[in-house]
C-alpha cells in the first residue's frame, strides 16, 4: 500500500461523501431540475477526485465536458421542454427496493475484492510530471489507431444524431 | 522528449479505410442528388461490403495483403480477424440487401444515413476483429454499437421503434460501462493495455506467489456481465426481444448476427487470448469458464423455452437468437484446439441461416405490414417458392442434417466432448452437451411451428408476395450458402482451423 497524507485521506473521504450523495439524489429527487443539478455537484467532486490522483487534465476535461457541456445541456432540455421543470415526477418503480438491494451487493463485493488485492501496479511515483503533455504523446504515437477510430465514431454518432433529431417536413 | 510515431502500416487496413471512404460515399451520394435518390443509394451501399470482399481477395492473393501487425502491434491481421470479417461483410450485404422494401414508403427521408450507418457500424467490426489490445477493442466495439442505436429507432413515428432505440441505447451505455469497469482492473493489474503483454505481466505477477485470483474474479465477472449484455446472455437478456421487435427488421437482423459476432470477437478476445492462461489449477480461483457455461446452459433454456409462447416472429427470433448464442458459447468454453474455429464456423453457417429467415421476414412484412406468426398461414400455396426457402433457413437453424446448421451444432458440441473426455476439469461440458441437445428438441418445436403454419393452414392468408431483385438475391446467396457449406464445409472448416488454438492467441 502506498502511503497516504492524511489530508489527502480527508479529502477523498469528503469528496466521496458528496459524490455518493448527490448521485443518490440524482435517481431518487422528485424535480427533474433539481437532479440535474445535483448531477452537476456529483460531476464536479469526480472531478476532486482527479486532482487527489493527480490526473489535472482528467479533471480539466471532466469540468469542462460533464459539468460545461453536458450538464449544461441537460438543464437546456430540461428548460425548452414545458412543463417538465416544475413537474413532479416519480423515478423508482416496483423493483428499486431489488435494484437498491443488487447494487449494494455489488459495491460491497467490490470493494471487499478491491481490497483483498495487494498486487496493483503502482505507478504513482513513475507519473510524468506533467501529464497533458504525456497524454497528448500518447495519444499521437502508440494510441494513435484508436484516437482515429474514435474520429470515425464521432461522425457517426454526429450523422446519427442530427438524423433524430431533425424535423420532418412530410 | 522523442517523439517516434509508430510506423503504421496502412496496407493491412485496406479494407477498414476502403469501407470507411465508401461509408461517406453514400452519405454524399444522398446528399448530392437532393435525398432523390431511390434505389440508386442502397445499390451503392450494397457495392460496399461485396466490393471490400472482393478487394480483400485480390489483394490477398497479390501479396499486398497478409497477416501481420499494424500500428504498433495494435492492429493485427490473423486468420481468425479475416474469418470474422467475412462474418460481418457478410452480414452488412445481407442486411442490406434486404432493406430495399422498406424505400418505398417506411424510409423516404434519410436514405443515405441509414446505409452509411450500417456501413460505419461494419467498419467498427471490421477494426474490432483486428484489435489485439484493449482500448482499440473498445472503441471498434463502441463505433459497432453506437450507429445501431440510431438504426434500431430508425422509424422516428413508430413508438416501438423509439422504444427499442432508447432500450438498446442505455442497455448499451450500461454493458460498455461494465465492460469498461472490468478492463480498468485487468489494466491496474498488468499495467499494459496489449492482451499479450498483459497475459505475460500477469503470468509473472502469479508465479510469484501472489494472488491475483481475487481481483480477477470481479474482472470476469464485470466483463462478463458487460459482453453478456452484448450477446443477450440470460440474465442479461431481457432488451433483445422488445429492440429487435421494434427495430427495422434489416436491422434486427444485423443485430442479431454482425453485433453478435462482434460481441464473441470481443470475448475471444479477452477471455479466451488474455485470460485462458489462468486456466491453470495452481491459479484459482478463475474459473470464468463454469460461469461462462452457466451463462450458456441459461441462454439454451431461457431462448428457447420462451421463444416457444411467442407469437410475433420478431420476438420469437429475437429469443433463438439467445438460444443461438448459448450453443455458441458451448463451443467457447471448450478451450481445446478446436474451439475458436468451431465457434467461427458456427457463426458462419448461422449468418447464412439467421440473415436468410430474417430476410423472409422482411419481405413478408413489407407486404402484409405484420409480423405476427399467423399471417404465414397458407404461404406455401400463395409463394411455394419462398415457403420453401423459409423452411430450409429455419431446418438449418434447428440443426437437421444436411444443411450448415447441423455441421456447426456438430463441431461445436465435438469440440466440447472433446474437451470434456480429455480433461476432468471440463467435466461439466457433459452437462453442457445435454442441455444443448435437450433445448434443440424445443427448437424444433417452435421452428418446426412456422412451416406447420406455411403448409398446413388453408387459409391463404395473402396475395402472392413479389420479389425485387435485391431480395431474390441476398434468398439465393443465403440459400446456397446453407445448403452449400451443409454439404461440402470442408473449404471453409480448413480455415477455420487456422484459428489458433486458446493458448496461441496473439503470440507472435
Amino acid at each position: 500500500m502506498i502511503p497516504v497524507q492524511p489530508e489527502v485521506g480527508v479529502a477523498f473521504w469528503m469528496l466521496a461523501f458528496v459524490i455518493i450523495m448527490s448521485g443518490a439524489m440524482v435517481v431518487s429527487l422528485r424535480n427533474i431540475f433539481h437532479c440535474a443539478l445535483c448531477l452537476i455537484i456529483c460531476l464536479s467532486a469526480v472531478a476532486g477526485i482527479f486532482i487527489l490522483l493527480e490526473a489535472e487534465f482528467l479533471a480539466a476535461a471532466q469540468v469542462l465536458i460533464y459539468v460545461g457541456a453536458v450538464s449544461i445541456l441537460i438543464i437546456f432540455a430540461v428548460m425548452l421542454t414545458s412543463n417538465l421543470a416544475v413537474q413532479k415526477i416519480v423515478q423508482t418503480n416496483e423493483n428499486a427496493l431489488v435494484a437498491f438491494v443488487i447494487c449494494l451487493v455489488f459495491m460491497g463485493g467490490t470493494c471487499a475484492l478491491v481490497d483483498a488485492t495487494h498486487v496493483w501496479r503502482y505507478t504513482a511515483e513513475a507519473l510524468p510530471a506533467n501529464n497533458t503533455l504525456e497524454i497528448g504523446r500518447q495519444l499521437m504515437t502508440d494510441y494513435m489507431l484508436p484516437f482515429e477510430v474514435v474520429s470515425i465514431l464521432l461522425i457517426a454518432a454526429l450523422i446519427g444524431a442530427i438524423m433524430l433529431a431533425r424535423e420532418e417536413k412530410t | 522528449m522523442t517523439t517516434a510515431a509508430p510506423i503504421i502500416d496502412l496496407n493491412l487496413m485496406i479494407p477498414e479505410i476502403f469501407l470507411f471512404l465508401w461509408a461517406c460515399l453514400v452519405f454524399t451520394y444522398d446528399l448530392v442528388t437532393k435525398r432523390k435518390s431511390g434505389n440508386a443509394v442502397a445499390w451503392l451501399a450494397l457495392a460496399g461490403p461485396v466490393l471490400t470482399g472482393i478487394l480483400t481477395v485480390v489483394m490477398f492473393s497479390a501479396g499486398f495483403y497478409g497477416y501481420g501487425k499494424a500500428a504498433g502491434a495494435m492492429f493485427e491481421v490473423d486468420p481468425m480477424a479475416v474469418f470474422f470479417k467475412i462474418i460481418f461483410l457478410g452480414a452488412a450485404f445481407f442486411a442490406i440487401g434486404s432493406s430495399f422494401g422498406l424505400l418505398k414508403n417506411r424510409i423516404v427521408n434519410h436514405r443515405g444515413e441509414f446505409f452509411g450507418l450500417i456501413l460505419l457500424s461494419t467498419v467498427g467490426m471490421l477494426f474490432l476483429a483486428a484489435s489485439r489490445e484493449m482500448i482499440s477493442l473498445y472503441v471498434g466495439l463502441e463505433l459497432t454499437t453506437i450507429p445501431l442505436f440510431v438504426l434500431a429507432a430508425f422509424f422516428k413515428d413508430d413508438r416501438l421503434s423509439v422504444e427499442a432505440g432508447i432500450k438498446y441505447l442505455i442497455i448499451g451505455a450500461l454493458s460498455s460501462a461494465l465492460l469498461l469497469y472490468g478492463m480498468s482492473f485487468l489494466y491496474g493489474l498488468g499495467g499494459t493495455t496489449d492482451i499479450w503483454q498483459w497475459k505475460l505481466e500477469v503470468a509473472r505477477i502469479a508465479g510469484k506467489g501472489e494472488g491475483v485470483g481475487v481481483i480477477l474474479t470481479l474482472s470476469v465477472i464485470t466483463i462478463l456481465a458487460g459482453l453478456g449484455f452484448k450477446l443477450a446472455l440470460p440474465p442479461f437478456h431481457q432488451w433483445a426481444p422488445d429492440v429487435y421487435q421494434g427495430a427495422p427488421t434489416p436491422v434486427a437482423a444485423f443485430l442479431s448476427v454482425g453485433s453478435k459476432a462482434a460481441g464473441l470477437v470481443a470475448f475471444a478476445k479477452l477471455m479466451i487470448g488474455g485470460m485462458v492462461a489462468f486456466w491453470d489449477p495452481v491459479m484459482i480461483p478463475n474459473d470464468w469458464g463454469i460461469l461462462t457455461a452457466i451463462l450458456a446452459a441459461s441462454a439454451m433454456i431461457v431462448g428457447n423455452v420462451v421463444a416457444v409462447r411467442q407469437s410475433n416472429i420478431k420476438r420469437m427470433m429475437a429469443y433463438s437468437s439467445i438460444a443461438q448464442a448459448g450453443y455458441i458459447m458451448v463451443g467457447m468454453v471448450a478451450l481445446n484446439d478446436f474451439c475458436l474455429s468451431s465457434v467461427a464456423f458456427y457463426m458462419f453457417a448461422y449468418m447464412f441461416a439467421n440473415m436468410g429467415a430474417f430476410a423472409v421476414i422482411a419481405l413478408i412484412e413489407d407486404a402484409t405490414g405484420s409480423c405476427e406468426i399467423s399471417t404465414y398461414a397458407g404461404l406455401s400455396r400463395t409463394s411455394p417458392a419462398l415457403a420453401v426457402t423459409m423452411t430450409v433457413f429455419l431446418l438449418s437453424l434447428t440443426g437437421i442434417p444436411p444443411l450448415a446448421g447441423f455441421m456447426a451444432k456438430y463441431y461445436v458440441f465435438a469440440a466440447a466432448i472433446q474437451s470434456a473426455g480429455a480433461s476432468p476439469t471440463f467435466g461439466f461440458l457433459y452437462w453442457l452437451v445435454g442441455v444443448g441437445l435437450v433445448t434443440s428438441v424445443v427448437a424444433l418445436y417452435y421452428y418446426a411451428n412456422i412451416i406447420k403454419q406455411m403448409y398446413f393452414h388453408d387459409r391463404p392468408s395473402t396475395s402472392p408476395i413479389t420479389f425485387d431483385a435485391p431480395m431474390v438475391m441476398v434468398l439465393a446467396v443465403a440459400l446456397c450458402g446453407v445448403v452449400v457449406f451443409g454439404l461440402f464445409p470442408e473449404p471453409v472448416l480448413q480455415f477455420a482451423r487456422q484459428i489458433p488454438p486458446p493458448y496461441e492467441l496473439f503470440q507472435h
